[in-house]
């Protein structure tokens, strides 16, 4: 029996100090505070807070290097979800809700440059030099960032419509006979 | 059969004998028909007619817009004066496109589609098409086109078809006056729709406080021998398909599945004689039994009338409102909503329009939960309402939807016993929404995300492509070279 006893307990004393060296060797250095920011975010990495992707916002989230109010697609829950975990007061007198959007070319005034084409990171615009272009509303995330490089003012950003289907009640705490 | 219990539920007072006994009366035709090219669950129809078109009665007017839509008739012969947005009878109060229509009073037929004499020996595909082209949709409020839940038998083994002649909710007695008055029609319809999904049996449950109803459907039922008639106790909601499956199988229907995958479909009593109509006559639905009840209405009574009258009308009919009503209801008084105004037209999902006054809604302000449990006790999914509002009032929409708030059908009985008058509800009917806003929103992003990755793969292949391009051109120029130097 001792022979059973002894070998497992050498072979949990090697392993355990093989597992020991391994976690202090090849540990890879990792903000869990930016993690749990990222978590908070909604993951779509659309850039419409400036940054390339929601984990290089969650890295300066972490660093206190951007405000909690930086996620348009998120609104306000999420403002405040980051300011609580950040443990700051989210200023969201400031912060106005847009609700999601959509680009628009307006055909009038489009002169064909492409230069929307080659900023759409959805491949949401189709066109051709010097043609009109047009906007496939069902793959725009209303990021707007055809809209800024826009030489003629040709793109608009319209609120995307709620449609019969989608209504819903609001929150009967909305309501004004609700106590 | 046996039946089996059901939990929950509870027993209003149901105040429908004010218009039970009133036999269907016929709407004259009014000036101006409204109809929306939406009327049902699904992808909106699209018109096929233009303004100044002359029609005739039962012609095509908006052709269904998908596999889930269904399709728009003219009730009457007259001109399209307009195809306008119009406000919608729907809660919300939104405009919706709507065709409007000028009878000219003659009442022209157009050219229907033959009757089908003996729907028993043909392909179902057959009774599925013109139940499709009829465009009939479920009838007790639901609006699903019924078409595709007569194709449910190519999917699931089913063994019975259940017409839901329940009618529940208090005031509403339409269903109980086409049983009464059209039974063999129902019946008949039925047995159509059985042979579509292919069950070898129907069953026809009724309540039991509607007995002249069970009488007549068991009459014009007695010549078959697959066609069942249960009395169901009166308990509401058994109207609600998943309860009424539950009484007659003991099973309950588990959550994200349809009763289909118990082997039960079922279908309105309503639905059923609409079927009738487009099988065996070629008619599609034109006009539906409205019942107009309520304390405000002068004289309520059950009304045939023709989609897309508007629902003033149809009050003024019924003697108009004696009282200024507190709220006016498209259905029943438990699961119905509210209507923006009576401005709105007639459609093929409104089985009631009720006026109530400020005694019968019985608003009272919201106080504190006391925690009594009468909610869970009453609860007929077997939830927890309590627990799911306190989450919702937080806005933990996903803690709400772990302890099932998505099962929930929102019949209401948990805010009709609430002694604190909490609008729970109202609570479960705002997550529901919001958490399938929030799923669209999410359905968006992953597509989103899709584009954006191959829109990367794309960008980095033609970033390769044309450095590949440059080395070649770069290699070619450097073999060219030499040889230049030679000459």
């Amino acid at each position: 029996m001792w022979i059973a006893v002894s070998s497992l307990a050498v072979m949990g004393a090697t392993l355990g100090t093989l597992l020991g060296v391994a976690s202090r060797y090849l540990h890879v250095e990792d903000d869990p505070l930016e993690q749990e920011l990222l978590g908070i975010l909604p993951g779509a990495n659309c850039a419409q807070c400036g940054f390339v992707g929601c984990g290089q916002a969650a890295a300066a989230l972490a660093k206190g290097e951007a405000a909690v109010t930086l996620c348009p697609p998120g609104g306000k829950s999420v403002a405040e979800k980051l300011a609580k975990k950040l443990g700051v007061t989210a200023d969201l007198d400031a912060h106005e809700e847009k609700g999601p959007e959509y680009a628009e070319v307006i055909e009038d005034l489009c002169i064909g440059c492409t230069r929307c084409i080659r900023e759409c990171t959805s491949d949401a615009i189709y066109g051709a030099p010097k043609q009109m272009h047009s906007i496939l509303r069902d793959n725009c995330h209303g990021c707007s960032k055809c809209f800024k490089v826009c030489p003629t003012e040709a793109i608009k950003m319209c609120k995307v419509p709620v449609t019969m289907g989608e209504w819903h009640w609001p929150k009967p705490d909305d309501l004004p006979h609700a106590g | 059969m046996k039946l089996f219990p059901v939990r929950g539920g509870i027993h209003p007072d149901y105040r429908k004998d004010r218009t039970s006994e009133l036999a269907i009366v016929a709407l004259p035709l009014p000036k101006t028909l409204y109809l929306p090219l939406q009327q049902h669950i699904g992808a909106a129809a699209e018109p096929v007619v233009k303004a100044g078109d002359r029609v005739k009665k039962g012609q095509l007017l908006a052709q269904s817009g998908g596999v889930v839509s269904a399709s728009v008739h003219a009730p009457t012969s007259g001109v399209i004066s307009a195809i306008a947005e119009l406000t919608a009878p729907h809660a919300s109060g939104m405009p919706q496109p709507t065709i409007l229509l000028e009878p000219d009073g003659h009442e022209e037929w157009a050219e229907l589609p033959p009757g089908i004499p003996d729907p028993f020996s043909v392909d179902p595909n057959v009774i599925r098409a013109r139940v499709a082209e009829s465009g009939i949709v479920g009838m007790g409020g639901a609006t699903f086109p019924s078409a595709v839940k007569l194709n449910l038998g190519s999917q699931h083994k089913l063994t019975t078809l259940l017409i839901n002649g329940a009618e529940c909710e208090p005031y509403l007695t339409c269903d109980d006056r086409v049983m009464r008055e059209y039974a063999a029609d129902v019946v008949d319809g039925a047995r159509i729709m059985a042979r579509a999904l292919g069950t070898p049996k129907v069953v026809i449950g009724i309540e039991d406080n509607k007995p002249a109803a069970i009488k007549a459907i068991t009459e014009a039922a007695q010549a078959y021998t697959d066609v069942e008639v249960i009395s169901a106790p009166t308990q509401y909601p058994m109207g609600s398909e998943r309860i009424l499956v539950q009484l007659i199988t003991g099973q309950e229907t588990p959550a994200k599945k349809l009763t289909a995958d118990l082997g039960v479909v079922v279908h309105n009593v309503a639905t059923a004689k609409a079927v009738h109509e487009a099988v065996r006559f070629g008619r599609p639905l034109l006009a539906r039994v409205v019942t107009v009840s309520g304390g405000a209405v002068a004289e309520p009574k059950n009304v045939l009338a023709p989609l897309g009258v508007m629902v003033s009308e149809i009050v003024a009919f019924c003697g108009g409102l004696k009282t200024p009503p507190k709220r006016i209801v498209n259905g029943g008084p438990m699961m119905g909503q509210p209507l923006p105004t009576l401005e709105v037209p007639v459609v093929k999902g409104m089985s009631g329009i009720l006026a109530l006054t400020a005694e019968e809604t019985s608003e009272q302000p919201t106080q504190p939960c006391i925690r009594c449990g009468t909610c869970v006790t009453i609860c007929p999914c077997g939830l927890v309402p309590v627990d799911m509002a306190a989450f919702i009032r937080k806005d933990h929409l996903d803690s709400a939807a772990r302890i099932g708030v998505r099962d929930c059908v929102s019949c209401g009985s948990c805010s009709y016993v609430c002694p604190a008058h909490i609008p729970l509800v109202h609570y479960f009917n705002y997550a529901k929404g919001k958490l399938n806003a929030l799923d669209r929103e999410q359905r968006k992003t992953d597509h989103i995300g899709k584009l954006v990755e191959s829109h990367n793969v794309r960008i980095e292949k033609q970033a390769a492509a044309r450095k590949a391009a440059a080395a070649a051109a770069a290699a070619a120029a450097a073999s060219a070279n030499p040889e230049n130097r030679a000459e």
